[in-house]
């Protein structure tokens, strides 16, 4: 098997990994570079719980290969509360009971954190629109569209968002 | 499931990785955003003993537009296409049909050649590209030609692509500023590849239609254009009466497969129906849902 040498940037530390050039991103985050937070579901990009952010965007990273991501900076969900402190979107999911079993949750953090990044003042329609790429089985999405709505102001007033 | 086992490549020009393609004689596959592949790969649709990944060949990602029309590298996302406000003008069926593919996330990756090359029945871009008689630029060990999209697309997946040629860029016509345009689709779920869709424009001379081009897609192999609803239209003034003939003209020159995601029938009406609606946006007559 292919094995190939990357550096990427996790969660803004430059990390070097070793990986099979078949491995996609999502196995190489957890099984190399042990973050398991995110979570892999169904492997061929339908369901989102992989969602992580390469180079700002949110992608999903079992429809990428790890080999592609050399030189790439990821955040993952770990990278949205570095400190171990929820971030302001977690907080409000944690509020507006925005999560059950949680499985989806990473793929939907990250997601959400990308759209309010670069659109802070996203609305109603806008958040639905960009959420029907992520699958939830347990909430129904209303409390997940309520978390973000609600947490758009922190969005807002920070430029600086980890 | 895990991909299959492969190897590797990530050519740094064109003329290399058309090379590494020339050289496995059709076990190799081309692999940019991956939004088509990696899911090929993750049911073992495919297993190719090589990916070359197209990510460093230079000049892929462009997007040129001016009076000869919209040309875009094969590496252009989605996203990109959502972001240059030039094509709102330049191409505006092309504007329209982006918001209806697959999702955010994987509008971030997704590439116009990918979309291209994978051709699926149920894709948009191909019935846009059918829709504006665009063109597919393609560079292989013999050189470069040009194909017709109405000539590109032979069935499901499969294109008149040879197996060590790429898919360089997709040129569209000029727009004139006055053409009427409309893009609907059907699917059970946002994102869904759609049970059946319309991608149309059309020009008004002395208030008649002319140069009707009506593209449908989902239903049937390959996208297909709508000659019988075209001929329903031009000549015609552009009334929700010469609609429901094009409609009718539509529904019945099409014959769509039952799968399990509809019946025939149910496709066939959904296709007259969305011609209906998306020739009254075009017009803004209203009653587009």
């Amino acid at each position: 098997m292919t094995t190939e040498r990357i550096t990427l940037t996790i969660n803004g530390t430059e990390t070097t990994l070793d990986v099979p050039v078949r491995m996609t991103l999502a196995d190489a985050l957890r099984e190399k570079a042990r973050l398991t937070g995110t979570h892999v579901a169904c492997e061929h990009g339908v369901c989102g719980a992989c969602t992580v952010l390469v180079d700002g965007l949110a992608v999903r990273s079992c429809l990428m290969l790890a080999v592609q991501a050399d030189g790439a900076e990821i955040l993952t969900v770990e990278g949205l509360a570095p400190d171990g402190a929820l971030s302001p979107l977690q907080a409000s999911f944690r509020a507006h009971h925005a999560l059950q079993c949680g499985f989806c949750t990473p793929g939907i953090l990250t997601t959400m954190h990308a759209l309010l990044t670069a659109e802070p003042d996203a609305d109603e329609e806008r958040i639905r629109d960009v959420l029907s790429g992520n699958l939830c089985r347990c909430t129904g999405y209303l409390p997940i569209v309520e978390a973000v709505l609600a947490a758009r102001d922190s969005y807002r007033r920070t430029e600086e968002t980890p | 499931m895990k991909l299959p086992n492969f190897d590797y490549a990530c050519p740094t020009s064109l003329a290399e990785a058309i090379d590494l393609l020339a050289r496995h004689d059709g076990d190799a596959k081309p692999i940019s955003g991956g939004q088509s592949l990696m899911p090929m790969l993750a049911f073992r649709l495919a297993a190719p003993s090589l990916l070359v990944d197209l990510r460093l060949v230079p000049g892929l990602d462009r997007i040129t537009v001016d009076e000869s029309g919209v040309e875009l590298g094969a590496r252009v996302r989605w996203r990109d296409v959502e972001a240059d406000e030039r094509l709102a003008r330049a191409c505006p069926l092309l504007a329209a049909a982006i918001p209806h593919i697959a999702h955010y996330q994987i509008r971030n990756r997704g590439t116009i050649g990918g979309s291209l090359a994978h051709a699926d029945p149920a894709a948009e871009l191909p019935a846009v590209a059918l829709a504006c008689a665009a063109e597919i630029v393609i560079e292989g060990p013999d050189g470069r030609r040009v194909v017709a999209a109405q000539d590109f697309f032979l069935g499901p997946l499969t294109t008149a692509l040879e197996p060590a040629e790429l898919i360089v860029a997709v040129r569209f016509p000029p727009w004139p500023a006055a053409r009427r345009h409309g893009f609907q689709e059907f699917s059970r779920r946002r994102g869904d590849f759609a049970l059946a869709g319309v991608a149309l424009f059309f020009d008004e001379e002395s208030g008649l239609i002319g140069n009707a081009h009506v593209a449908g897609f989902g239903i049937g192999d390959v996208p297909q254009r709508l000659a019988g609803a075209e001929a329903e239209l031009n000549g015609r003034a552009p009334t929700l009466e010469t609609f429901a003939a094009a409609a009718r003209a539509a529904a019945a020159e099409v014959a769509p497969q039952t799968d399990i995601h509809a019946e025939a029938d149910y496709r066939r009406a959904l296709l007259g129906t969305l011609t209906e609606r998306t020739l009254a946006q075009a017009a803004g007559l209203g009653h587009a849902a």
